[in-house]
C-alpha cells in the first residue's frame, strides 16, 4: 500500500481541486491501468471481428448477477465470471465446429441472455437495485481492486508478448497459421477467456451498457490512421489513455457519469481520426 | 528427376474424404517425390483445396498419408502453404513486414520492428521480388504481390513440402509467369517437393514435372507433354472430362435406389 500512499501524495501536489479527493485519485489510477488494457484487447477484438461477441459478453454480466442472486451469493462476481467464461468457450467451440457466420447465433444469444437476466432481477420490482451495474461507477473503486487491476494488466501484457505474433497470423488466416504449427484453437480460446475475465472484472467501473465501447472505440480510431501493427497498438493505447483521463476529469466538472463521459471522449477521437485518415488517403 | 524416395517424399494411399453425406475425395493415390513439382488440375469443386488441407492435417480422412524426411518416416514434416485467397480486410493495419516478421521471429511485432528485423525481413522478401513491398499494407497488395509475400513466408524456413493453392486466381499473366518461374527455381536451390493446385492446365504445363487430373478421384496422370498430346483427353478436356464419375458403384446404386421414391 506504500505505492498507493506515494500516488496520493503525488496527485495532491497538482494545483487542481479534484486532486484533493481520494476517490478521484483512486479513479485516476484505475483509469491509467485499465484503459491501456482495454486498448490492447480491443485491437484484436476489432481485427477478428468480435465486436458483437464482446457485447454479448458484457451483457452476460446481467445474467451472471441474476444467477448469483438466485444461488444466494453475497458477491455476484464469481457467477458472473463463470457464466462469461462458459459463454466465451462455448461460442468459440461452436464457431470452430460450424465455421458458419456467428452473427445470427450471437443475436439470438444476446436477446436470450439479457431477457433472462432482466426477468430474474425484476421479480417483485427489484431491478432498480442493479442499475449501478448498467452505468458503472469508477469513483467507488477501492485500492484493493486497483491491486487486482495491476495484476490483470501485468498478465495481459505478458500474454501479448508471448502470443502477439500468433494472434496476428490467426487473424489473417487460420489455415496459414496452422500450416506454421500455430495452435489456432488454443490462441482463440485463451484470448476469449482473457476477454471474459477483463470485461467482467471491470464491469463495475464502466457499466454493462458502455463497456463494449471502451473496448472497441480506441482500436477503431487507431485503425483509421495506422498502417502497421505497432502504430495500431500504440495509437490505440494513447487514444484510450487520453479518453480515460480526459473523460474522468471532465466528468468531475460536469457532474456526469465517468464511464459514459470517457466513451464520449473516445468517440470524439474516433471522429477526428476518421477525418485524418480520409484526408491522408485522398 | 529423382524417382527414389531417399530424401523426402509424400505418399497418399487410397485417400477418401467425406463431408456429411458427400464424398469429396475418393480413393486418391498420389506419390510426391523429392525435388518434384506436381500440378494438380481439376475444375471447381474437384476437391483440390480439400486435398491440400488434408495433407496439412486440417481435415479428417480415411486412407493413409505418410511423409519421409531425410530418408526416415516423419510425423510432422515442415509444410509451406500458400492459400488460395485470403479474405483480407482492406483496412487491416498489418504491413507486409508485420506479417513476415511475425512468421520468422518470436519478438512481438506490435512493440515495433527494429532495424535488424527490418533487414532480415527485406532479405527474405528480396528472394521473391517483393522487397519493395515492405511497408505496404497487406490489404493494398495486388494478387500477384500477395502471392509472392505468402510464398516468401512459406519458404522461410525452407519446408520439406510446399503446397500452392490456385496461384493463378486474381494474378495477372506477367505476375503469374514470375511466380511459376520462382517456384521452378526453388527446386534447384532447395530439396523440396511442390504440389501446385490449379484449374489452368495450359498455364502450368511448362513449369511442372507431372500433371494429375483430379475430379474427386485421379482421372489421369502423367508427363505434361503426354497429357497435353493425348487427343482423347484434350478432346474431353472441356466439360465432358469432368463428368467422368469416380464414385464407387455402391454409392451410385444407392442414389438410384433412393431416386425411386
Amino acid at each position: 500500500m506504500a505505492v498507493i500512499e506515494a500516488w496520493y501524495k503525488l496527485i495532491s501536489m497538482l494545483p487542481l481541486d479534484w486532486a484533493h479527493y481520494v476517490f478521484m485519485k483512486n479513479a485516476l489510477l484505475a483509469v491509467l491501468l485499465v484503459t491501456p488494457l482495454f486498448a490492447l484487447l480491443g485491437t484484436m477484438v476489432v481485427s477478428n471481428r468480435m465486436v458483437f461477441f464482446t457485447d454479448v459478453l458484457g451483457h452476460s454480466a446481467l445474467t451472471g448477477i441474476a444467477l448469483g442472486v438466485l444461488l444466494g451469493f453475497q458477491d455476484p462476481v464469481l457467477p458472473m465470471l463463470v457464466l462469461a467464461v462458459v459463454l466465451s468457450v462455448g461460442i468459440n467451440l461452436l464457431k470452430n465446429l460450424t465455421r458458419a457466420s456467428m452473427d445470427t447465433v450471437l443475436g439470438v444469444l444476446f436477446a436470450f441472455i439479457v431477457a433472462l437476466g432482466i426477468v430474474i432481477l425484476s421479480r417483485q420490482g427489484g431491478f432498480v437495485k442493479y442499475t449501478s451495474y448498467l452505468i458503472g461507477d469508477i469513483l467507488t473503486v477501492t485500492p484493493q481492486q486497483i491491486g487486482w487491476f495491476f495484476a490483470i494488466a501485468a498478465a495481459v501484457g505478458l500474454y501479448w508478448v508471448i502470443v502477439g505474433n500468433a494472434m496476428i497470423f490467426t487473424s489473417v488466416s487460420q489455415s496459414l497459421a496452422r500450416s506454421r504449427k500455430v495452435n489456432t484453437f488454443w490462441v482463440e480460446t485463451s484470448f476469449t477467456v482473457l476477454l471474459a475475465l477483463v470485461v467482467i472484472l471491470s464491469i463495475k467501473l464502466a457499466g454493462i451498457l458502455i463497456i463494449n465501447s471502451l473496448l472497441v472505440l480506441p482500436a477503431a480510431a487507431a485503425r483509421n490512421i495506422a498502417r502497421n501493427m505497432s502504430a495500431y497498438t500504440w495509437w490505440a493505447v494513447i487514444i484510450s489513455l487520453f479518453s480515460g483521463v480526459g473523460g474522468l476529469i471532465a466528468s468531475y466538472y460536469w457532474g456526469t457519469a465517468s464511464g459514459a463521459t470517457i466513451v464520449l471522449f473516445a468517440a470524439a477521437c474516433y471522429a477526428v481520426s476518421a477525418l485524418a485518415g480520409a484526408v491522408r488517403n485522398r | 528427376m529423382r524417382n527414389s524416395c531417399e530424401h523426402c517424399c509424400t505418399k497418399i494411399e487410397n485417400l477418401t474424404v467425406r463431408s456429411g453425406r458427400n464424398v469429396i475425395l475418393s480413393g486418391v493415390n498420389l506419390h510426391v517425390n523429392c525435388g518434384e513439382v506436381i500440378g494438380v488440375v481439376g475444375p471447381n469443386g474437384a476437391g483440390k483445396t480439400t486435398l491440400l488441407r488434408t495433407i496439412l492435417g486440417e481435415i479428417a480422412f480415411q486412407g493413409r498419408i505418410t511423409f519421409r524426411v531425410g530418408g526416415s518416416p516423419s510425423q510432422s514434416p515442415k509444410i509451406g502453404y500458400v492459400p488460395q485467397k485470403l479474405q483480407l480486410d482492406k483496412g487491416a493495419p498489418i504491413s507486409v513486414s508485420d506479417l513476415v516478421a511475425s512468421a520468422i521471429s518470436r519478438r512481438p511485432v506490435w512493440a515495433g520492428i527494429n532495424k535488424d528485423m527490418s533487414v532480415k525481413v527485406g532479405k527474405v522478401l528480396s528472394l521473391f521480388a517483393a522487397e519493395h513491398l515492405l511497408k505496404r499494407k497487406i490489404g493494398d497488395l495486388s494478387g500477384g504481390e500477395l502471392q509472392r509475400v505468402l510464398l516468401a513466408i512459406a519458404m522461410t524456413p525452407a519446408p520439406d513440402l510446399l503446397l500452392l493453392d490456385e496461384p493463378g486466381s486474381g494474378v495477372d499473366v506477367k505476375g503469374l509467369a514470375l511466380f511459376y518461374r520462382i517456384v521452378r527455381d526453388l527446386r534447384q536451390t532447395h530439396d523440396i517437393s511442390v504440389v501446385l493446385v490449379t484449374h489452368d492446365l495450359a498455364g502450368i504445363s511448362s513449369y511442372v514435372d507431372r500433371i494429375i487430373l483430379l475430379n474427386r478421384c485421379v482421372i489421369a496422370e502423367g508427363d505434361p507433354k503426354d497429357v497435353l498430346s493425348d487427343e482423347k483427353l484434350l478432346e474431353a478436356f472441356g466439360p465432358a472430362l469432368w463428368n467422368i464419375s469416380c464414385l464407387p458403384n455402391s454409392i451410385a446404386n444407392g442414389k438410384d435406389a433412393h431416386g425411386g421414391h
